[in-house]
């Protein structure tokens, strides 16, 4: 036998009986990591639980006595998406975060081939300078973005509020802020590509956007819906930005819509918990969906 | 897991080189580039010198005064603002001050909770169940985790977990959220809770790019594991782990939906951040130029940490 083979065979016991021994002598790490999962599950667990309790029994007893007398109702819900208005609402965080995702995506991936693949003066400068752009806080550009969306509006329609009372201001300022990102994940990507693939389509006579849609983008599938996928639920989940440039109330994504439910009713948590918990579906879908390109979305998006 | 992830060393990558007459390139590349630079040039360019303008006017409103007032602001907010840094006892207190204890203690929490997660779970072989429940609230929105933990924490001890294992344990009802002491404490442990999970999976990806027969080997020849955390993996993890700290003390400056949804930087201006003193004297207060004079200081204390990553990723590539 090699070593190799040995090596393994002490770190990684074979028969049953070498197994329980090895599963007992590591009860402390199980005892942790159950308590652990125990601790970053109870938070969610009471939201979703609390979320299908009727008023009244919220108030009068913990959710964690609810699995006794198993009452449960969607009436919360029925509250909530109608009267409150976040069915409304949940269409337009959709409306809002969709278009904010597909435009940086292709800009930045049109942006990403120019550096990856067309010699340009300056062109590492001109990248450096654009990826230098990921450290500004969006604060440090909302009102002017804010005002200059307000004289674009009033030049282009003679109306103040056309664009920032519609969704042109947030798709525009969300595109903008997601473009360095997006460039910078992108043209690494796409630089890693077959030089050949792509100079064999040169030979062949195709255009640099020909090479674009017919090679590139195909190719980088991954890198385009691990960037896809950080977008959106960076848009979906945000707040401020919305705060900012989405006044009109009949326009307002979920995360305002929750916010406005707590200031005026205080804590109502069957209004609360529900909204919090359809806020969170979509999210959540898309991490069991996508769980790779997900994960690999954030690790690239921790330069951000 | 494909090559979609960043190599950190690739910023300034070069791929070989086509030679194309200058202009001929300039040519070719605008219409890919055009969209872009345009955008980012007119509202990203344009309004960070904005801002810094902004900040050394006297506003009003959210536009420009007739009249330069220089660094007035700066000086305001960081002698006069009580709000913003208070210094003329100790304690120091506001939000400056908050914000460094988010930075010790988020920043603190997150990486010996994601170091501890990421190595314990490896030695398991239910990892991947136990990695997606610490991580799921990743993806949560920091409006949902607040609503979340506003339960958690409700003083009522029929409706907060928290505060029902305090009664049970024979203790008293705290209002976590409502009191000057804890508030900033309540709103950090729940974000921690939200932001774990990313620090795990990075460390935890970094622990499985150790060879796993060097551990083995350390192990035959009798290391703890203790020794084989300690001498082996925690010194290969030091990159990854920096990385992720600047990455959560970039995140620690620009904190704002949760403070915003769970206390409204109260009880009393109690669990201010400077996220929030932005949001609050430009937008609810309406002084442009002061909030513009926040927003240049964080930018300020970004750039610094950032550049500090950088040269990191830098000097471990040279390296190697």
């Amino acid at each position: 036998m090699t070593t190799a083979a040995e090596t393994i065979a002490v770190g990684r016991p074979r028969t049953t009986s070498e197994r329980i021994v090895a599963f007992i002598s590591r009860t402390p790490v199980h005892i942790a990591l159950i308590a652990l999962a125990v601790i970053w599950l109870v938070p969610t667990v009471g939201l979703a639980v609390t979320s299908f309790r009727p008023r009244p029994d919220i108030a009068s007893s913990g959710w964690w006595t609810s699995f006794a007398d198993f009452d449960y109702t969607l009436k919360n819900y029925d509250l909530v998406l109608n009267a409150n208005k976040m069915a409304p609402s949940f269409l337009n965080s959709a409306l809002i975060a969709i278009p904010s995702t597909l435009l940086p995506l292709f800009i930045g991936a049109l942006a990403a081939y120019a550096f990856s693949w067309i010699k340009f003066p300056f062109r590492d400068t001109i990248f450096l300078l654009l990826v230098a752009l990921m450290v500004v806080p969006i604060q440090a550009a909302l009102v002017p973005v804010l005002i200059l969306l307000q004289d674009l509006g009033e030049v282009l329609t003679g109306q103040q509020d056309l664009i920032t009372g519609w969704y042109w201001g947030i798709w525009l300022s969300h595109t903008v802020f997601a473009l360095p990102f997006c460039i910078f994940l992108l043209r690494n990507f796409f630089i890693a590509l077959p030089r050949d693939l792509i100079e064999a389509a040169r030979v062949d006579g195709a255009t640099n956007f020909g090479i674009f849609f017919k090679v590139v983008l195909p190719l980088s599938v991954p890198a385009l819906a691990s960037f896809a996928i950080f977008q959106f639920l960076w848009v979906w989940n945000d707040l401020l930005m919305a705060l900012v440039f989405i006044q009109e109330s009949d326009l307002w994504p979920m995360t305002i819509r929750i916010s406005q439910l707590l200031s005026t009713y205080g804590t109502e948590y069957h209004l609360l918990s529900a909204g919090a918990f359809l806020l969170m579906t979509v999210p959540l879908i898309v991490f069991f969906a996508l769980q790779r390109y997900f994960v690999q979305g954030l690790l690239a998006g921790s330069v951000k | 897991v494909s090559s979609g992830t960043v190599a950190p060393g690739s910023v300034v990558a070069r791929p070989p080189r086509r030679r194309l007459p200058p202009l001929r390139g300039f040519s070719q590349a605008l219409p890919f580039l055009a969209p872009a630079l345009i955008l980012v040039g007119a509202f990203l360019i344009v309004p960070v010198v904005w801002t810094v303008l902004l900040s050394i006017n006297r506003t009003r409103g959210l536009n420009f005064g007739e009249e330069w007032i220089w660094f007035d602001n700066y000086e305001r907010l960081l002698t006069r603002d009580s709000r913003f840094l208070d210094t003329d006892e100790f304690p120091w207190a506001g939000a400056v001050i908050n914000n460094l204890r988010w930075v010790i203690f988020y920043t603190g929490l997150c990486l010996l909770l994601g170091l501890v997660t990421a190595v314990l779970a490896t030695r398991v072989n239910y990892e991947r169940a136990f990695k997606a429940i610490i991580f799921v609230p990743m993806a949560i929105s920091a409006t949902a985790v607040a609503i979340i933990w506003l339960l958690v924490y409700s003083p009522d001890q029929q409706i907060g977990v928290l505060n029902a294992l305090i009664g049970a344990l024979g203790g008293n009802p705290v209002s976590w959220t409502g009191r000057r002491d804890t508030v900033n404490y309540a709103i950090i442990v729940a974000y921690v809770w939200a932001s774990t999970g990313f620090v795990m999976v990075v460390l935890s990806a970094a622990l499985k790019g150790i060879s796993q027969e060097v551990i083995e080997a350390a192990r035959t020849d009798g290391a703890t594991e203790w020794d084989i955390f300690r001498r082996i993996q925690l010194p290969l993890l030091s990159l990854p782990i920096s990385v992720v700290a600047v990455w959560l003390i970039i995140n620690v400056i620009k904190i704002f939906d949760i403070v915003y949804i769970m206390t409204k930087g109260g009880p009393g201006g109690a669990s201010r951040v400077i996220g929030y003193s932005y949001y609050v004297e430009t937008f609810e207060n309406g002084k442009g130029g002061y909030g513009a004079a926040v927003a240049v200081i964080m930018l300020l204390l970004i750039i610094p940490i950032m550049a500090f990553n950088i040269r990191r990723f830098r000097s471990e590539a040279i390296q190697g």
